[in-house]
């Protein structure tokens, strides 16, 4: 029973509370670096490990924090955080990649996502948990992220993490620009929530059947 | 001088606006933009906010976390003046800075301003976490391309805040409007907000290369 309810604190980032689709939270990353695959993965895997340290800090910490003052202690914790993956990436990753993520990285502080987690399920919840449901949206995250730019990285400069997909094709700039992203975005939160309104329909006929 | 100014506040206005073009403070554009009336509120909210963080983490760059003679703290701790502080206090320095800010703004208007204090209401807390007040203070300057004035950082500040409202103000009215029209069910809510602000954004793309 209690492994069932860990696995389902793990999935549910994934597509119950996807943040990206369905809690539409920390937008401004999700369109900035989603110019290409490689940029989209490297934000994913900073943001999930701030996410993870912030939830399980937090919830270890979660009984001496008096809830006056809960919001600038959490700051002050995934500041901490988001400073250490900073360093990191500086020192194990290609320069051009982190100039290409540029001041989102330290912007990771002000991801509505971490504050959302710490606020709503780590300040509640043990220590264990928190880092099962950190890991699980940050992983949730990262997935809808590679699904954008990888849309967007086809599309707009004809490559997939650098590759190119056809020697005739001719990229439309466009979608590695702003408005690409906005669009992209748009239509794909109009494709999950067409798919929610089928399913939802077919059931609805299915409870008619049956009376 | 001036002309030197209101190239900053053209560019940052319209050519870079922080919205359309750098994907700062998209979840209170989303969020405020449903009427015209909060989409003023919050914008001039959150212009007060950055001119005012902007002035302030300038002075903290340059005094406290810059290495060099200027440095505050290397005056009581001599080894600081060649490494400064600028890696490891960054981020957590002007975030602080901010969310006192925002506290501060908050209690001054209850007191003196209660009118607009009331009218602002939720979105004076909100501010703290939109990234594009510490978005602005970064670039003003770890990321700014040369080293800014006092002046030209708080210009920038003022401007971008600028650039927020009109892009809200302009979002709101379009939202109004599609609020009558028939749009197709899954696409209504956030999905057509979106598709609208990259339609915006295609015409503010019309204003690049005017300024370097």
């Amino acid at each position: 029973m209690a492994e069932q309810n860990n696995l389902k604190e793990f999935t549910k980032g994934i597509f119950q509370y996807n943040p990206m689709f369905v809690l539409v939270l920390g937008i401004c990353p999700s369109l900035a670096v989603t110019t290409s695959v490689k940029n989209g993965l490297a934000m994913g895997g900073a943001a999930t490990f701030v996410l993870v340290c912030s939830n399980f800090i937090i919830s270890i910490v979660r009984s001496y924090i008096p809830r006056e003052i809960r919001i600038p202690c959490f700051i002050v914790v995934i500041a901490a955080f988001v400073t250490m993956v900073e360093l990191l990436m500086k020192a194990y990753l290609p320069p051009e990649l982190n100039a290409s993520l540029g001041i989102f990285i330290p912007l990771i502080v002000v991801n509505c996502i971490i504050m959302y987690r710490a606020e709503s399920f780590a300040y509640k919840n043990k220590p264990f948990a928190s880092v099962l449901d950190g890991a699980g949206l940050g992983l949730g995250w990262t997935l809808s992220l590679c699904l954008v730019s990888s849309i967007r990285e086809i599309v707009g400069s004809g490559t997939l993490f650098g590759l190119k997909v056809s020697e005739s094709y001719q990229p439309a700039s466009v979608m590695i620009m702003a408005p690409g992203a906005f669009i992209v975005l748009g239509l794909l939160l109009g494709f999950f929530n067409w798919r929610k309104l089928r399913k939802s329909e077919k059931s609805m006929k299915a409870v008619m059947k049956n009376d | 001088m001036i002309k030197e100014i209101a190239l900053i506040i053209v560019s940052v206005v319209f050519v870079n606006n922080f919205v359309l073009s750098k994907f700062l403070g998209l979840c209170p554009f989303l969020g405020v933009s449903q009427k015209t009336s909060s989409a003023i509120g919050m914008g001039a909210a959150v212009t007060f906010v950055m001119t005012l963080s902007s002035a302030i983490t300038w002075i903290v760059y340059n005094f406290v976390l810059l290495p060099g003679d200027a440095n505050i703290i290397a005056k009581i701790f001599p080894s600081i003046r060649e490494l400064g502080l600028i890696e490891v206090l960054k981020t957590i320095s002007y975030i602080l800075v901010i969310a006192t800010l925002v506290q501060l703004v908050e209690m001054m208007l209850r007191k003196m301003a209660p009118a607009l204090y009331e009218s602002l209401g939720i979105y004076l807390p909100l501010i703290t976490t939109n990234c594009a007040v510490l978005g602005v203070a970064l670039l003003n300057t770890t990321d700014s391309p040369k080293h800014l004035g006092f002046l030209q950082a708080t210009v920038q500040g003022f401007g971008a805040g600028i650039g927020f409202m009109v892009a809200m103000l302009l979002m709101s009215g379009i939202r109004e409007r599609l609020a009558l029209v028939n749009i197709p069910p899954s696409l209504r809510g956030v999905p057509i907000a979106f598709i609208c602000t990259g339609l915006m954004a295609l015409a503010f793309l019309g204003f690049s290369g005017m300024v370097q």
